[in-house]
């Protein structure tokens, strides 16, 4: 499974699929992989991204209003597993357009692809019964988002559910950048590691070196998400790549 | 796979209704979802609540609301007795005050002292800036653009009320993208926000507690036609966005097989998708999906993207319903029509001109399908209308719709 983080911290690239358009993302996750992302998270854009802060909004709003489609999504992923065969890849989506293709053929069609794990935004583990059937049929590494709000029993479950890694969001409410990581993130990354073995990926407000730095002090990787793709709306689409690529070279410091 | 099957009941998980319901909500606000499904239920349970909320039910918004036999209505139909339900004379003018009451003071014994809501036609708006100013709680009401600038009367009630009125400019800046930036404000500030969701709509424990806010409309309705016409009526009408005021007049005769339950969505000016909200009605786009925390009825593309809607209301114009109103859909027990924007527009104008009572343009769709079945019906037929709200909020719209600024338009 691709899903390793060998240098620590792990870096992990969230970019939302097909902002500014398709064949920008894909340039755009190689230059990320080939600047040391360990896994990159394929974000479906949803029109109603009630997770997210501003910028992904723009984002998703930006891509949805392209035609992006899950299916197109999928297809992304399967020219990036092609091409770079030892990049963790995770498809990211919020859980409508599955439902409305279907959580099997989903499923199905991910694997197919070559993905190793998905994350859907608006699924907690109670109501995972059938994705978690399916995710183990075709696989697919389930990961699951753990909160600082979340009391030790969901944390216990959120862990035995996942695969791959755990997702542990520094801070309550939606994603953007921030000044400094939460001291959330330290304590609940403790309180998980009580229950899993598996890498713990901290998220949300994680946009630069320091930032990164300060993570890999008590978990194994770092999620950027608001910040790349930021960087990408502010960039030419010509040059994003490359200014992805720079700016992820000089997370590790 | 059907996608009704997709989302399956795992044991111990509550709040389903059938295949609907359920909770599809980012992680960070479960645990504030299980605090309130706890105080929710010792609430419900606690005889000091319900006298608490049954005395201000009563002597502050003004409960029992009458069952009224609209005989001019009636008469001039050639039908069915019309009975209206006057949930428009309720303190704030709908029937939202019945759950932002018993929310407000849940938030409240909970210790939350800062209260957020969303807002569509504004009335649920209106309602909790109302129930924080007579409970002393801090308020912020998230309403998007488009519904500001078409129910800007309710904008200044919830501001002289004193409420902080947030501009939401996402999406078609309407009820939906009111709700994700309601949800947006929760998560964020989930350890001190109480979040008053103002339909049957959202993660479990909503969808029931706000209908059990809203039973009383049925209750009292039962009681009220059984002493006025000595039977129970063949069929109840109301409105239907997310489906709290209809979820709230059906509930106690849903075991009474022969009392006929119509819900009204609003059709809108066309029924290609985005021209509607009418998310039962075949070919209409509606699909089940999850949208804000629920597994029901959405309008959606062929990609899983929730649409665009229109509805003349502002409160019926919502891609998603109430997931008690899917699984009543699915089974039969209720069945769902849709109203134009011209045909709820007529009705706002015959309700008005024959019984003197300005119905709210969610309302009128409601009324619309009345006056379009009573005359089918038997003169011995009782046909009973949850009337939810007045219209003194769409006197803007009514104006420019109705040309009601140069001379007086004449009934019909």
């Amino acid at each position: 499974m691709p899903i390793n983080f060998a240098k620590k911290p792990g870096i992990v690239a969230y970019l939302t699929a097909g902002d500014p358009d398709l064949a920008s993302t894909k340039s755009i996750a190689l230059a990320a992989i080939d600047a040391g992302a360990d896994v990159i998270e394929l974000g479906v854009p949803f029109s109603d991204p009630l997770a997210d802060g501003p910028v992904i909004q723009r984002a998703s709003e930006r891509a949805v209003a392209k035609g992006t489609r899950l299916t197109d999504v999928l297809g992304l992923a399967k020219e990036l597993r092609t091409e770079r065969p030892a990049c963790g890849l995770v498809i990211f989506s919020y859980l409508n357009p599955v439902v409305r293709l279907g959580m099997e053929k989903f499923c199905a069609a991910a694997a197919e692809a070559g993905a190793d794990g998905v994350l859907l935004t608006d699924m907690i583990v109670e109501e995972a019964g059938e994705y978690l059937e399916s995710m183990r049929v075709h696989g697919l590494a389930p990961i699951f988002l753990a909160a600082p709000t979340s009391p030790d029993a969901r944390l216990k479950a959120i862990a035995r559910a996942s695969k791959g890694f755990v997702y542990a969001i520094s801070r309550v409410g939606v994603t953007g950048t921030q000044q400094q990581v939460a001291g959330d993130a330290s304590e609940l990354v403790a309180r998980l590691r009580q229950f899993t073995e598996l890498p713990i990926a901290v998220g949300f407000g994680i946009s630069n070196a320091a930032h990164v730095k300060a993570v890999g002090e008590f978990a194994d990787a770092a999620i950027i998400g608001s910040a790349l793709v930021a960087l990408i709306e502010k960039t030419a689409p010509e040059q994003a790549a490359a200014a992805v690529g720079a700016f992820i070279a000089g997370l590790r410091g | 796979m059907s996608a009704a099957t997709v989302v399956n009941p795992v044991s111990g998980v509550a709040g389903r209704f059938g295949a609907y319901g359920g909770r599809y909500v980012p992680e960070t606000l479960m645990a504030a979802l299980e605090e309130l499904e706890v105080a929710y239920a010792e609430a419900e349970a606690d005889p000091a609540f319900h006298v608490e909320l049954d005395g201000l039910l009563h002597h502050y918004c003004g409960r029992p609301t009458p069952l009224y036999y609209a005989k001019r209505l009636s008469e001039q139909l050639g039908g069915a007795k019309i009975y209206l339900k006057r949930e428009d004379l309720l303190h704030t003018g709908a029937h939202k005050i019945n759950n932002a009451l018993g929310q407000g003071l849940l938030a409240q014994r909970m210790g939350k002292q800062r209260i957020i809501a969303e807002t569509g036609a504004g009335q649920h708006g209106v309602a909790t800036a109302t129930v924080c100013a007579l409970l002393g709680l801090e308020c912020v009401i998230y309403m998007g653009d488009e519904d500001m600038r078409r129910q800007e009367l309710n904008v200044y009630r919830m501001r002289l009320l004193g409420a902080d009125v947030r501009g939401v400019s996402g999406g078609s800046a309407t009820l939906k993208d009111a709700i994700s930036e309601a949800m947006r404000d929760w998560v964020t500030n989930v350890r001190s926000t109480y979040y008053i969701l103002g339909s049957a709509l959202g993660a479990h424990p909503y969808p029931t507690m706000v209908r059990n806010f809203h039973r009383v409309i049925g209750i009292e309705a039962r009681q009220q036609v059984l002493e006025m016409e000595g039977k129970l009526p063949t069929a109840i009408v109301a409105c239907v966005g997310g489906g709290a005021n209809a979820i709230g007049a059906f509930y106690e005769f849903l075991p009474d097989a022969n009392v006929q339950l119509i819900g009204v969505e609003a059709g809108g000016r066309g029924t290609a998708l985005g021209e509607h909200a009418a998310r039962f009605q075949t070919a209409g786009g509606g699909v089940p999906g999850v949208l804000q925390g629920t597994y029901s009825y959405v309008l959606q593309n062929d990609a899983g993207q929730v649409s665009l809607t229109h509805s003349v209301s502002a409160g019926l114009d919502y891609a998603s319903v109430g997931p008690e109103h899917a699984m009543l859909h699915d089974s039969g027990r209720a069945t769902y029509v849709s109203c134009n924007d011209a045909d709820a527009l007529a009705a706002t104008v015959t309700l008005s001109r024959t019984e003197g009572i300005v119905p709210a343009l969610e309302s009128a769709h409601a009324v619309a399908e009345a006056i379009r079945l009573a005359p089918t019906m038997a003169t011995t037929d009782v046909l009973m209308v949850n009337l939810s709200g007045r219209g003194d909020k769409d006197m803007g719209i009514l104006a420019r719709e109705l040309n009601l600024q140069g001379a007086l338009a004449h009934a019909d």
